[in-house]
């Protein structure tokens, strides 16, 4: 099996991962020599160790082999290798949850655990507990209270952790340890501070009294750990907070004191609770504010950060207690850490005068591209404080807030900015017709419907009171034909909205010609007669539309008591297709086809040209063209006959047929040869 | 102002984990039931976060609603991950430690190979430091004192080349 591993490892090469060819199968197979005595330490911890990585990893072990697994290294505890035993603690706490009758291992641990190694006894506590269950428990309770207040600090220490741990399963046993604890809280050592006052509080948190005698002790008695004055301003902090004591009592004076403690982490958590404290004056809050000043200036990113976070939350309802920290916040505005620069700049905007939004905003859009999410958020809500507070900057937050509209980001981002936009629309009127303008630019390509549906909502509401309520109106109603259910369900109801204040928008927005005809069919339809469906709607005009607008225009220039009437127009005849119209097609795709041209109406148009035929009316009908030569003589001559309503009219076409001659002067004499009458 | 809504507890670490430079996870332990239970929202985690910060070497940054404090060295990240209320300082402190008592280990060579050929002693620092959610040990010393681990001055598998040490 090693063999095997080996190889694969020498093939791939020395940047590779010895863990990354693991098979569980394999592992648990090599698990076996645990069973083997003497036992080889080195190999077995080696197992020992590709288990849990392989566990760490999400490999998914079954109960049975994880059991068997489990009850292989039990065996391992004959060996005195110290790392081995270390790993074999880790190894019981790894897989506590997926084997079965853990609890075989008891004995032994209890037996480290009260043993001479101190290096096995805080591991092996913390190792037991993890195994215990509320019976067991009790059976190594008073194992635990000598633990609690032994002298060595990693067993301490492991006996608190563990004691906190299991306070959820079992509160009523581990709460008759409390005077141990007691004791180990004035250990030196500061780690058993921390953890003694750790658990002191979580089993005395329902016991307000308790717990202010508590804290009174412990800011007297001059701790050393930092972790555990950390501990001490947080349960002080919530204490002022549940009894609305005032800000004159001696638990804001012991907060207000850690601001001078030597440990950054203590000062740090000291400003942190005075400025999250309510009803904090002026006066109390400025030496926090100070000390978060003088972080701001920190060598490390963590406090640059932490000082400046808490400044903003400070700058949102006191921002005159900022302003003195502004020269060090505009120094964080080019820190290489885009977090802290997001920070600074929405602080100074709280802060900072009005001449100085544009300066702060050109600034923030040089990065806004390269920050999170979150920090998006933050910079959008300061966006909106900002036009709150200096409502004549609107044009430029809108801008800027179109811009960040048009970036990429996640709904909770684009929402935020949605909502910053309609609040500047609401507050300011004359942010209005900018402000649903870039909406609507929004709403052509936007993939949340919940967003979308809300700024329909918002154009239907808004938009029927501008002076010009058509401008939106398209945008609404390609709504209504491009997207989901739900949005063009909105956009539906938003154009009722633009219908209901004015009769005439409701198709204003269309061309002419898409309205009349709208119209016209609106009307047909609600007549509700299928003759007249047949008649206008399906089978549309049966007439020659040039032979139509001819009669039209007779019409016009003739006029009469009779109605038009549409039998006088001739019948589109089949058109011809190798001969080009002059005549160039108007009409969209949404139009109904039109009727080609026929022959005959070109003929009227070129006979209508002529002055001495105008007289004649309306063209009745045209005959096709007949040859009057042969195809081979120099000109051919072809004669096509036009009968009107009382005259006809010959047209002869002659066409040369020799590219060198130019025919001049053409006259046609016919001669009428006396024809039986016939009728 | 609204008063912090964190209850004063001893359970400040959710998270904490090692990733490789590709961002594969090499080690990781999470604390908190509530915070990613799955393996799959984990490695989607970790995956995220690899994505914003193995670029910029910041130390700090706030993801999906979480403090996070980082490291980076030669091939390797470091995260300690806490929630947003979170003290800052305190996060670092527990990052620091990690660093330290792994470079003491590793006896200064704190990249990839190095650290997967001593796994074991990775697991038992971690196991040193953070207890449950809960801040054990800050001092690389007294971690190291813990531990006791010795690299080791021989591979534990035969021909294979690994970081040899003497002492």
């Amino acid at each position: 099996m090693i063999k095997k591993f080996d190889k694969k490892d020498e093939e791939s090469g020395s940047g590779s991962n010895p863990f990354q060819h693991l098979e569980k199968s394999a592992v648990l197979q090599e698990a076996r020599i645990f069973n083997e005595t003497p036992i080889n330490p080195r190999r077995c911890l080696h197992i020992l160790t590709k288990i849990i990585y392989l566990l760490n990893q999400g490999e998914h072990f079954g109960t049975t082999e994880a059991t068997e697994a489990f009850f292989a290294m039990t065996r391992l505890f004959q060996s005195n290798d110290q790392t081995l035993r270390r790993m074999c603690y880790l190894t019981i706490k790894e897989m506590a949850n997926i084997s079965e009758d853990v609890i075989i291992v008891t004995s032994s641990l209890t037996k480290d655990m009260t043993g001479k190694e101190d290096v096995y006894r805080g591991p092996a506590i913390r190792a037991l507990c993890r195994i215990t269950d509320t019976t067991m428990l009790q059976a190594i309770e008073r194992y635990m209270k000598q633990a609690i207040v032994d002298k060595v600090p990693s067993v301490s220490s492991s006996a608190l952790v563990s004691s906190l741990h299991m306070v959820k399963m079992s509160y009523d046993v581990v709460k008759r340890w409390v005077n141990e604890a007691q004791e180990a809280a004035s250990s030196d050592n500061i780690m058993v501070q921390y953890h003694a006052l750790g658990l002191l509080y979580h089993l005395r948190k329902n016991d307000r009294l308790a717990v202010t005698k508590m804290l009174n002790k412990f800011t007297k008695s001059g701790l050393k750990s930092p972790f555990a004055y950390c501990m001490l301003i947080r349960i002080a902090s919530k204490l002022l907070d549940e009894t609305e004591a005032g800000h004159d009592s001696p638990l804001f004076d012991f907060i207000e004191s850690c601001l001078r403690n030597k440990n950054e982490m203590v000062v740090y958590e000291a400003a942190s609770a005075i400025v999250h404290m309510p009803n904090c004056t002026a006066r109390e809050l400025a030496p926090a504010v100070s000390v978060l000043q003088l972080f701001c200036s920190s060598p490390k990113a963590a406090l640059r950060y932490a000082a400046v976070r808490t400044l903003n939350k400070v700058a949102m309802k006191h921002p005159s207690a900022v302003t003195a920290c502004n020269l060090d916040l505009e120094n964080l505005i080019t820190d290489s850490n885009r977090s802290i620069a997001t920070l600074a700049i929405t602080t100074l905007l709280k802060t900072g005068s009005e001449s100085s939004v544009d300066r702060l905003m050109k600034q923030i859009s040089s990065f806004v591209s390269e920050i999170s999410d979150e920090f998006k958020v933050v910079v959008v809500q300061a966006i909106s404080a900002l036009c709150q507070k200096y409502p004549r900057k609107h044009s430029v937050m809108m801008n800027f807030l179109s811009n960040m509209l048009r970036d990429d980001g996640g709904f909770d981002y684009k929402r935020a900015i949605v909502d910053c936009i309609i609040s500047i629309i609401e507050e300011n009127p004359e942010s209005k017709e900018t402000g649903l303008a870039h909406l609507c630019e929004f709403i052509e390509d936007c993939e949340h419907t919940v967003l979308a549906t809300k700024i329909l909502h918002l154009l239907g509401k808004e938009g029927p009171r501008t002076p010009q309520p058509s401008k939106y109106i398209r945008f609404i109603f390609n709504r209504v034909v491009l997207e989901s259910e739900a949005v063009r369900a909105a956009a539906v109801s938003a154009l009722a909205k633009f219908g209901a204040q004015n009769d005439d928008l409701c198709f204003a927005f269309l061309d002419d010609e898409v309205r009349d005809r709208a119209t016209f069919y609106m009307n047909v339809l609600q007549q509700k007669q299928k003759a007249l469906n047949a008649a206008y709607i399906f089978n549309g005009l049966s007439v020659s539309i040039p032979g139509l607008e001819k009669s039209l225009h007779q019409y016009t220039l003739d006029p009469s008591e009779k109605p038009f009437d549409m039998k006088s127009v001739p019948l589109a005849t089949t058109p011809i297709t190798e001969q080009k119209t002059e005549i160039a097609p108007v009409a969209t795709s949404k139009l109904p086809e039109k009727l080609a041209p026929s022959r005959q109406d070109i003929y009227q148009e070129q006979l209508a040209a002529v002055p001495e035929f105008q007289g004649l009316g309306p063209l009745f009908k045209s005959s096709e063209p007949v040859q009057l030569t042969e195809a081979e003589t120099e000109y051919v001559v072809r004669c096509i006959k036009h009968t009107f309503a009382r005259h006809m009219v010959f047209q002869f076409d002659c066409t040369n047929t020799l590219n060198d001659q130019l025919l001049q002067k053409l006259t046609a004499s016919p001669t009428v040869s006396p024809v039986p009458a016939t009728l | 102002m609204k008063m912090k809504e964190t209850e004063p507890s001893l359970y400040t670490v959710k998270a904490v984990f090692i990733l490789d430079n590709d961002g594969n996870r090499l080690l990781s332990k999470y604390y908190d039931p509530e915070f990613y239970p799955s393996m799959k929202e984990q490695k989607n985690f970790e995956k995220n976060v690899f994505n914003k910060t193995h670029k910029a070497d910041n130390e700090i940054a706030f993801l999906e609603g979480m403090t996070i404090v980082y490291k980076t060295s030669i091939d390797l990240f470091f995260y300690v991950v806490g929630s947003a209320q979170e003290n800052e300082l305190m996060l670092m402190s527990v990052l620091n430690c990690l660093f330290e008592s792994l470079s003491q280990i590793l006896k200064k060579n704190v990249e990839r190979r190095c650290l997967l050929d001593n796994m074991e002693g990775v697991f038992l620092v971690v196991d040193e430091i953070i207890d449950g959610g809960v801040i054990l040990e800050s001092d690389p010393q007294q971690v190291l004192q813990k531990v006791n681990y010795r690299v080791r001055g021989e591979s534990v598998i035969p021909n294979y080349q690994s970081c040899h040490f003497i002492y």
